[in-house]
């Protein structure tokens, strides 16, 4: 299973990045090899709007079924939810610790955005 | 001939100056309302709502029949509307701005353009001024679509004065856009001076001829003044501060017809800058 982390870093001891939209880039951790890579998020940092969306739908693409990330607004959730993504929120700290406690089952996926809008 | 009233800053008189200036004007003039997401002119002028109509804007819906899920929608839309995933594109209507970039693209004719609603033209008179206005949709943020199917709406022979709304952003562009004159109304305050810079800069872009009214003319200090003389901006009037003013403003009444001797002010500001025309 493919595992999706905002992160402000490009290793697993970075910090997560608390948006997700507008996260610095992604560490998808494939959790059958524990190997990962980095995906960039650079397009969404200075997207007018939509920048969830967009990033909802690049880890679409890479067949990711499962996100971690501090928050997630409204559209974020409705296309995560639309391209089966679980979400989990409210994630901080390291990454590596945060990929733990999934694998530990101490993350509750979250049943709803937790944040507003910010395309206003 | 098309007159816009703008600012950069809110609140310095753009509705006091074009709502004047359209009632003492010594022709018919037709009055248009363009700051959608507050129009405010109704106020003052009172009139006789003749008609209305729904301004939509087309957003796509996707036949889940037709759809291959290509993903060609998704990949066109700049403000990230339709989002094409592995089965179905999602659509978000309120990012929308009406392209059919979508639809075009679609190999197998899956989309279709649905109105959205967005809010509302009004037409309507007050004796012989003609008056026409955008209402936006609450919480709606996509003014520009509204803005031009209210310039667009019941056109005239006549010369119409726009009250535009405020700041530099699209709303503002969409609305003076193909206006022969624009009058940019500003306070002799930090604020008003620095709002007023980004307002030249914007209509100096768009090669629009304008001139400056300051309003509320003895507050404040000198530094507007001295910002158009050294731009070599033409002040078409300045207006002193006057509590009877703010006091008919407050009652919605328009002050040159409560107080005499605004009118000639308004009518000579109106003459002075239609003669500009030729």
């Amino acid at each position: 299973m493919k595992v999706a982390v905002t992160s402000k870093g490009v290793t697993l001891d970075a910090e997560v990045d608390l948006r997700f939209g507008r996260a610095e880039q992604f560490i998808v951790f494939d959790t059958e090899t524990e190997k990962y890579q980095v995906v960039s998020n650079s397009q969404n940092l200075n997207a007018a709007k939509g920048a969830g969306i967009q990033a909802a739908e690049t880890l679409s693409r890479l067949d990711v079924e499962c996100l971690i990330s501090g928050h997630c607004g409204p559209n974020a959730y409705r296309t995560l939810n639309a391209a089966g993504i679980r979400i989990y929120t409210g994630a901080s700290g390291k990454v590596s610790d945060m990929l733990k406690a999934l694998e530990a089952g101490d993350l509750q996926p979250a049943g709803a955005a937790d944040k507003a809008g910010h395309w206003v | 001939m098309t007159i816009a009233v703008a600012s950069g800053k809110g609140g310095t008189g753009k509705t006091t100056i074009a709502a004047n200036m359209a009632v003492s004007s010594p022709e018919p003039v037709k009055l248009i309302d363009c700051d959608v997401e507050e129009p405010n002119c109704h106020i003052f002028i009172n009139p006789l709502i003749e008609s209305r109509k729904n301004v939509g804007i087309p957003v796509p819906h996707a036949d889940p029949e037709k759809c291959n899920a290509c993903g060609e929608c998704g990949r066109i839309c700049q403000y990230n509307a339709i989002v094409a995933l592995k089965t179905q594109p999602l659509v978000f209507p309120e990012l929308c701005h009406g392209c059919g970039g979508c639809a075009l693209v679609c190999p197998t004719g899956a989309i279709t353009e649905v109105d959205r609603d967005i809010g509302v033209v009004e037409e309507g008179t007050r004796g012989d001024l003609l008056f026409s206005q955008g209402i936006l949709n609450v919480g709606e943020a996509m003014a520009p679509p509204l803005i031009r199917a209210v310039r667009r709406n019941g056109q005239v022979k006549s010369n119409v004065i726009i009250d535009a709304p405020p700041g530099t952003s699209c709303p503002v562009v969409t609305t003076i856009s193909g206006c022969d004159y624009v009058v940019l109304v500003t306070e002799p305050t930090p604020f008003g001076l620095n709002d007023l810079v980004l307002a030249v800069e914007m209509v100096r872009t768009m090669k629009i001829p304008f001139g400056v009214v300051i309003n509320r003319s003895d507050i404040g200090d000198d530094a507007v003044k001295k910002y158009c003389r050294d731009q070599d901006i033409e002040i078409l009037l300045e207006l002193p501060h006057d509590r009877r003013v703010a006091e008919a403003y407050s009652k919605g009444e328009l002050a040159s017809e409560s107080i005499d001797e605004l009118k000639p002010l308004f009518e000579d500001l109106y003459v002075r800058i239609t003669a500009k025309k030729n």
